[in-house]
């Protein structure tokens, strides 16, 4: 009981801080990689909650999959978000 | 505060948080690809929602596995993980969906801002 | 000043969410069951299926899951369509991809993993009614499989043919038994096949023939899906 509480914990930290990062960040890879982080987090509650099958499926679909199409979305587009300090565009 | 209610407000608290986080992202934010970051992340935790309403406490997953056969166990609510399920699959198509909307869109405007995209204001 | 309001309104509306959400007793599931005990019961005595999950996705709410798949495709190709771009006369396409050469690490990697991943895809979904798995994750782990060879080989290429007819032949296998059910019991997907005894590998009917069916058909469906959004933004060679 005491370590499912430990590890969760320790998930639900790393997951606050991954959703910071992911909408503060400016360099949209680092934003990503931090989704992939949530991802994985999630996959550790989900089975600590007793549901493997839906951590299979987040661990799959989650952490590799979406990552890998966000990833190809930047290749193709802009890396960097241009905005200044007041949210305004500044292309 | 006992050990019970912190696990509540801690699994109840992080969805929360990253539904209101992804919520954020997608009212404030001025970059398509931020946007589709958030829909990702509100989506994220609105399954842990389901799933964390569906929990029992001393509950096994529910595969009826040699190791609890012939044993009287409580298990966890086998509905809303089905549900979840299908929703990670077709959350993953509308997240390709809309990436591929974005790069159309970077294609024809060569910007990602949504204050430079006015072809259809007025 | 836009950004204050949004936080001020989204702070409200989270600390609402989460009182109202606190009021429902965590970890009490068990006490308003109503008709997850059905299907808890039913699962074993009539479908022979250890896995709930599995039969709750492919058989009592099996043709929700046929609009899933359904979806997935319909993703897949509005994509492709998205994305499609005709390319100019006299401009020549360069056929490899345009991506940096992976290092010789990830080559000798990808040599490695590619059958594990597409042997560890296959077991995923043949035990879908047994163990943790089915075929939505046996599918999505032969496409991570392919991906990493596509990542790793610029001159390495999907053949469309092979993916479209392996997708529609393992959707036309899961709309057939479906029929049986409708022409040998009462109703569409209902299990007609003989069930044999719980935790053996050939039990459960037709559930594991239709799993195995959408593992087929979501595998394919996700490699079409990556291989066209990398295919069609090829950046034209000046």
């Amino acid at each position: 009981m005491i370590w499912t509480l430990i590890l969760l914990s320790l998930m639900a930290v790393i997951m606050i801080v991954a959703t910071i990062v992911a909408i503060r960040q400016k360099d949209l890879l680092i934003a990503v990689f931090a989704t992939a982080a949530i991802s994985l987090g999630l996959s550790v509650f989900y089975f600590l909650l007793q549901a493997p099958d839906v951590a299979l499926t987040e661990a799959a679909i989650g952490v590799a999959l979406t990552t890998v199409i966000f990833l190809i979305t930047i290749r193709n587009t802009k890396r960097y978000e241009k905005v200044n300090k007041a949210g305004q565009c500044k292309e | 505060m006992n050990i019970q209610d912190f696990i509540n407000f801690l699994v109840y608290g992080t969805a929360i948080f990253l539904i209101i986080g992804g919520l954020y992202a997608v009212l404030t934010k001025k970059y398509l690809t931020k946007i589709v970051i958030g829909l990702s992340i509100m989506d994220a935790g609105i399954n842990l929602l389901l799933i964390a309403i569906g929990y029992t406490y001393k509950g096994t997953a529910p595969i009826f596995s040699p190791a609890v056969e012939g044993k009287t166990v409580t298990m966890v609510d086998p509905v809303p993980q089905a549900l979840v399920l299908t929703a990670i699959v077709i959350g993953f198509g509308v997240t390709a969906v809309a990436l591929s909307l974005v790069i159309r869109l970077y294609r024809h405007h060569n910007t990602l801002c949504i204050d430079n995209i006015k072809n259809l204001k007025w | 000043m836009k950004k204050y309001v949004a936080v001020v309104l989204l702070l409200f509306f989270g600390y609402y969410l989460l009182l109202s959400f606190l009021q429902l007793d965590f970890g009490r599931a068990d006490e308003r069951m109503a008709v997850s005990k059905d299907y808890l019961h039913e699962s074993v005595a009539t479908n022979k299926v250890a896995n709930v999950i599995t039969s709750i996705v492919v058989n009592f709410r099996g043709f929700d899951t046929l609009g899933e798949v359904t979806v997935l495709f319909l993703a897949s190709t509005a994509l492709a369509s998205i994305l499609y771009r005709r390319n100019k006369p006299g401009v020549k396409v360069p056929k490899e991809r345009i991506l940096t050469s992976a290092s010789h690490l990830l080559h000798i990697g990808a040599k490695v993993l590619f059958p594990i991943s597409i042997v560890l895809g296959a077991y995923i979904f043949i035990h879908g009614h047994l163990t943790p798995g089915g075929g939505f994750q046996g599918g999505a782990v032969i496409a991570t499989g392919v991906l990493l060879m596509i990542l790793s080989y610029r001159k390495f290429h999907v053949n469309h043919n092979i993916v479209s007819w392996v997708e529609s032949i393992a959707g036309i296998a899961f709309v057939a038994i479906g029929f049986t059910g409708l022409i040998f019991g009462t109703s569409f997907l209902e299990n007609v096949f003989p069930v044999g005894t719980l935790n053996a590998l050939m039990s459960g009917g037709a559930i594991p023939l239709i799993y195995i069916a959408v593992g087929f058909k979501v595998g394919a469906e996700l490699i079409g899906l990556l291989d066209n959004i990398l295919l069609n933004n090829k950046e034209l060679k000046q």
